[in-house]
């Protein structure tokens, strides 16, 4: 590519990479989490929503540091991951691919609760008396309602994970061609002299990512209300 | 296929217990709204658990608290008709309709013949935002039929229509009746469609069953006209269609004689259920003379009763058949009426409403 130098075209593709897989991997967990969230009622559910929505509120360096704590080789949930699967999050794309995702969960979550509050309850029901089990009910009646406010909520989530910055630098450091981010780049360009012109390019991506997700999820969720209208 | 049901539920300061069977054909849950109807037919389709009590459709039993059995919403094999549709609006009509095959993991079997029946062909590749009211409700009566139930569960279907709309489907849930030979629990506070289509009765006030039996029956009981409404009170007097004049009229056989109603659309010999309201029906000692009504028939008093108001019911005997009268109370005391007085029931043609005249009652063979 001419536009970019291949340092920076290096940070560009691993920002896609990580977020494409912290999208992927915490897309399914949102539609469950929001699920129970707008249809159950159960002790402990205000704890659940005040976790998914931590993130968006703590600064993100303790996220990152939180993280570091428990994922961290010497950590209890990272001894573990390591011990029996051999996996390392501390320091390696796969550690900013899960801060990415952490910190897009609750962006993701808003938008597909909304969309599971839009439908109409007693349509599930109906489902149920046609013969349709709890997960068929979900399967073709409430997810083919909710799918464009779960792309919506991906497309926000993604939008979230090629912007992460505070808790990736805390949790994964900035290494370039592991860790170094878009984000992580610009930070790094901006320290060096000369650094500016190189900056300024992945400001003008990121740029275009950011208002792409947001144009993007709001045509979106507006389908959502056309086609449970039904016409 | 009968459906036993007798359940106490408490909902709030409301309590529900309510005991009655449902036999085949069509059994109507009527009562005032407010009276458990609706909370009724939910537990027998699962949506609601009872406290205590015990379901069974035929011999298999859906909810028996003693036992611990309460069979899911989704292994009841019966199909629900709401209210409002509820249609699932991201599928077309033809996918709405197969849906509960689909649940089975097969094609619908008589798909095209419920689609004539209910004459819901020309919609198939709608949505179902593009459908009027009317529409929408022989669509979800078709989705229901065509999940094969055991027995069909109808929550007041047409209360959400308009009188145009209602008498457009009534003839729909007639052939329904007729045709498919599922058995039928409907819900409905509207005297007009218990007339219509009930062939059995239940009639529930304040949570409790206040009477049920077959509707002809329940119908003649003039200590229901409180419930029931006194302007509503009618009895059901089968009758036979015998022959068409030219000049629009429509000559029918009862057992206490014939009956002259304003045109019918039916062949010679289709037996008919006729709604003959209560306050519409005229009453004299001796034969009259020189009147235009058309239909004179002979009847003996065998009850009468009075209520709080002005009225006074008087339950006759027709033929073999039951029919009410609603005067005043200075016009009995006038006629001296009293138990076994024979009199002379007057009736005009056009009192009776094509809306009261009730075909295909016979179930499917």
């Amino acid at each position: 590519m001419e536009f970019l130098e291949p340092q920076e075209w290096q940070a560009v593709a691993l920002s896609l990479k990580v977020a494409f897989w912290a999208t992927l991997l915490s897309l399914p967990v949102a539609v469950w989490v929001a699920h129970i969230l707008a249809r159950k009622e159960f002790p402990g559910r205000q704890l659940l929503n005040g976790l998914v929505h931590l993130p968006l509120v703590l600064p993100p360096v303790v996220t990152g540091y939180l993280l570091l704590l428990g994922f961290g080789r010497q950590g209890p949930l990272g001894g573990v991951l390591y011990d029996w699967f051999g996996i390392t999050l501390a320091f390696r794309w796969t550690g900013a691919a899960l801060a990415a995702a952490i910190m897009g969960f609750p962006l993701m979550v808003r938008a597909i609760r909304l969309a599971i509050e839009a439908v109409d309850p007693r349509l599930e029901e109906a489902a149920a008396t046609l013969g349709a089990s709890r997960f068929k009910v979900f399967a073709t009646v409430t997810l083919p309602l909710i799918l464009p406010g779960v792309i919506a909520g991906a497309v926000l989530g993604f939008a979230k994970a090629m912007g992460e910055f505070g808790a990736t630098i805390t949790f994964v450091s900035n290494i370039p061609g592991e860790t170094r981010t878009v984000p992580s780049a610009i930070y790094a360009f901006l320290q060096v002299p000369g650094g500016e012109a190189s900056a300024m390019r992945l400001v003008i991506i990121a740029l275009i990512v950011a208002m792409g997700a947001l144009i993007l999820s709001e045509w979106l969720a507006r389908r959502v209300a056309r086609r449970i209208a039904g016409t | 296929m009968s459906l036993l049901v007798d359940i106490r539920l408490a909902l709030g300061a409301f309590a529900l217990d309510v005991q009655f069977e449902a036999p085949d054909g069509v059994t109507v849950l009527f009562g005032r709204s407010g009276a458990g109807k609706t909370s009724v037919i939910r537990a027998v389709a699962g949506l609601v658990r009872p406290d205590a009590g015990r379901i069974a459709v035929g011999d298999r039993v859906l909810f028996d608290a003693g036992k611990g059995v309460n069979v899911p919403v989704h292994h009841r094999h019966l199909g629900y008709v709401f209210q409002e549709g509820r249609l699932f609006p991201h599928l077309t009509v033809r996918a709405n309709l197969a849906y509960g095959a689909r649940m089975r993991g097969a094609a619908p079997d008589n798909l095209q013949q419920i689609v004539d029946l209910l004459g819901i062909g020309a919609l198939l590749d709608r949505r179902p935002g593009a459908l009027s009211g009317g529409e929408a409700q022989r669509v979800a009566i078709g989705r229901a039929l065509l999940s094969n139930p055991d027995m069909l569960l109808m929550d007041e279907p047409l209360a959400s229509l308009d009188a145009a709309r209602k008498a457009e489907i009534l003839p729909y849930l007639e052939r329904l009746r007729a045709e498919t030979g599922v058995p039928i629990l409907y819900v409905s506070h509207n005297m007009a469609e218990v007339a219509r289509l009930a062939s059995h009765l239940v009639v529930l006030d304040d949570g409790r069953v206040l009477r049920t039996g077959p509707a002809t029956q329940v119908l003649s009981d003039p200590a229901l006209a409180p419930v029931i409404g006194v302007r509503d009170t009618g009895a059901l007097i089968p009758a036979q269609v015998v022959a068409h004049a030219e000049d629009g009229v429509t000559e029918l056989r009862c057992s206490g004689g014939p009956l002259y109603l304003p045109q019918i659309d039916a062949a010679p010999g289709t037996e008919l259920r006729v709604r003959v309201l209560a306050q519409e029906v005229i009453l004299a000692r001796e034969r009259p003379e020189g009147l235009s009504a058309l239909n004179i028939l002979p009847v003996e008093v065998l009850a009468l009763r009075q209520g709080g108001g002005p009225g006074v019911m008087v339950q006759l005997r027709l033929g073999q058949d039951v029919l009410l009268a609603r005067v005043t109370r200075r016009s009995a005391q006038a006629l001296e009426l009293s138990e076994g007085a024979q009199l002379w029931a007057v009736l005009k043609s056009l009192a009776v409403a094509h809306g009261d005249i009730a075909q295909g009652l016979a179930p499917a063979p």
